[in-house]
């Protein structure tokens, strides 16, 4: 390219470079303004209600054969926690984990692992979608949600299910949460085992939620506490979730 | 009769603006996994079948990595971008364009003629007789309007888990997940080809009677 090729093609990649950023600057100020903000978080409530309109309440995700099954399933985000006495639990091979059910509920629970194992099971072979764009297929096993809740009696003012867990990331606690027709809905189930197996430390054990008509952040790993509340203005900074709170994922995450 | 129908101009100045915006926040959304995939899953370089370059901050909404702004964005103009290429449809088929101006004949698919019109299209010649667009112009928005952005709200519904009882038909039938996802990235780049080349044809051929014929309508 001679000079003047150069200086033509920086001048056009600066005017294109400009036009985007004026783009990019008009974007931020909309999502920074009250009414953009509510129009971007209204957005996610369109789709919810589309997936629920056309999938009903309990479509189901789609299950798989095992022949399907991805070779290794890996993990994300916390895969090792390194705070509270989670190494001792996992040293002890879990056997002093509980699992509390409370909040709104009439008959509080707190579940050993034996317990959890005694309840009827379900099986299914699903495929987790992370929210960065990667897939994997596992085969999970464990009760349904529905059954813990049936079993504590949530109380009627009870609008969502909040995920209590064991690791911390970055100083915040790993917390979720989910409105009543996905806590209800027959594939949320409290996994203990993948692919046959107790779950590995990487996907969470000993208890991760699995939420299959939602993106992987909102299936919490590492889990201790379910929580039954009539709002979640008060959890974390009020998003109802980790990276909610944090950096702004939408809460709602089947899209 | 005006030259195009207020529908028309509608549509394209709203689909412009979606387009444009989904495919930037798409761009910044690629960088949180750059690996492409065929099939249901995978995750790992030895399943992908292309890794994308990252996308500077210049090319993306919001101009920084976030994946969950560029999400805000991708979420909201979805509807606007799916919900006018429906409309625009049902305007087409009602109001006659689709069947005056895009369908094409048996006559306009001889190769000859094809080569014929991709000649004059190479001189810049754009006149042609009867009828608003030749073969390659009908041909071309044929692409753009019943394959192309069709293909973005499928593929973007089929990468969506809750669509998933509804839509899963669709993944199946494309191959997976994974194939739906890569399909979206593909098709992105597409549309992007044919706005550039049409961008371009535009600003050779008398692009300010153009651009105000797309906005006022023109003269018959």
């Amino acid at each position: 390219m001679s000079t003047s090729d150069q200086r033509w093609a920086m001048k056009r990649r600066g005017v294109l470079a400009g036009m985007t950023a004026f783009l990019a600057a008009g974007c931020q100020k909309v999502s920074e303004s009250t009414t953009g903000r509510s129009l971007l978080d209204a957005a996610q409530g369109w789709h919810q209600g589309a997936n629920r309109l056309l999938g009903g309440r309990t479509g189901m995700a789609k299950e798989y054969d095992r022949s399907e099954r991805s070779p290794f399933f890996r993990g994300n985000g916390s895969v090792n926690p390194q705070n509270g006495d989670y190494q001792e639990q996992v040293a002890a091979s879990f056997a002093n984990w509980r699992l509390e059910v409370g909040g709104l509920v009439n008959n509080p629970m707190s579940l050993s692992l034996e317990n959890i194992r005694a309840l009827p099971q379900r099986t299914q072979i699903t495929r987790h979608d992370c929210v960065e764009g990667w897939s994997a297929i596992g085969e999970w096993t464990g009760p349904q949600l529905s059954t813990l809740l049936e079993a504590a009696g949530v109380q009627d003012n009870a609008r969502y299910i909040v995920f209590r867990c064991a690791d911390n990331l970055n100083g915040q606690d790993y917390y979720e949460s989910v409105d009543m027709i996905d806590a209800y809905h027959p594939q949320t189930i409290v996994a203990h085992l993948l692919n046959g197996e107790p779950l590995p430390v990487r996907n969470g054990a000993p208890l991760r939620m699995r939420i299959e008509k939602q993106l992987g952040y909102k299936h919490p790993k590492y889990l201790t506490g379910i929580e039954a509340v009539a709002s979640l203005d008060d959890i974390g900074d009020g998003k109802g979730g980790y990276w909610e709170d944090r950096a702004g994922y939408q809460w709602y995450a089947g899209i | 009769m005006k030259k195009h129908v207020l529908s028309t101009r509608l549509w394209h100045w709203i689909n412009l603006i979606s387009i444009v915006i989904l495919f930037m926040s798409g761009l910044n959304i690629s960088n949180a996994h750059r690996r492409l995939y065929w099939g249901d899953w995978g995750f790992a370089p030895e399943h992908a079948w292309l890794e994308v370059p990252r996308f500077p901050g210049w090319m993306t909404i919001p101009d920084f990595y976030s994946l969950a702004q560029a999400r805000d964005w991708h979420i909201l103009m979805a509807w606007p971008f799916a919900v006018a290429l429906l409309f625009m449809w049902i305007a087409m088929i009602v109001n006659g364009h689709f069947k005056r101006d895009l369908t094409t004949t048996r006559t306009e698919w001889k190769p000859a003629a094809i080569w014929d019109d991709i000649k004059q299209h190479a001189k810049f010649n754009f006149d042609h007789g009867e009828g608003k667009y030749n073969f390659l112009q009908k041909f071309s928005y044929g692409m753009v309007l019943g394959v192309f952005l069709p293909m973005m709200v499928f593929t973007g519904m089929a990468i969506s888990p809750g669509m998933e009882p509804v839509w899963g038909w669709f993944s199946d039938l494309v191959g997976g997940r994974q194939s739906a996802r890569s399909l979206h990235f593909i098709f992105a780049w597409l549309v992007f080809g044919f706005f550039v080349v049409h961008l371009l044809l535009v600003i050779v051929h008398k692009p300010f009677q153009q651009l105000r014929d797309m906005i006022t309508g023109g003269k018959a």
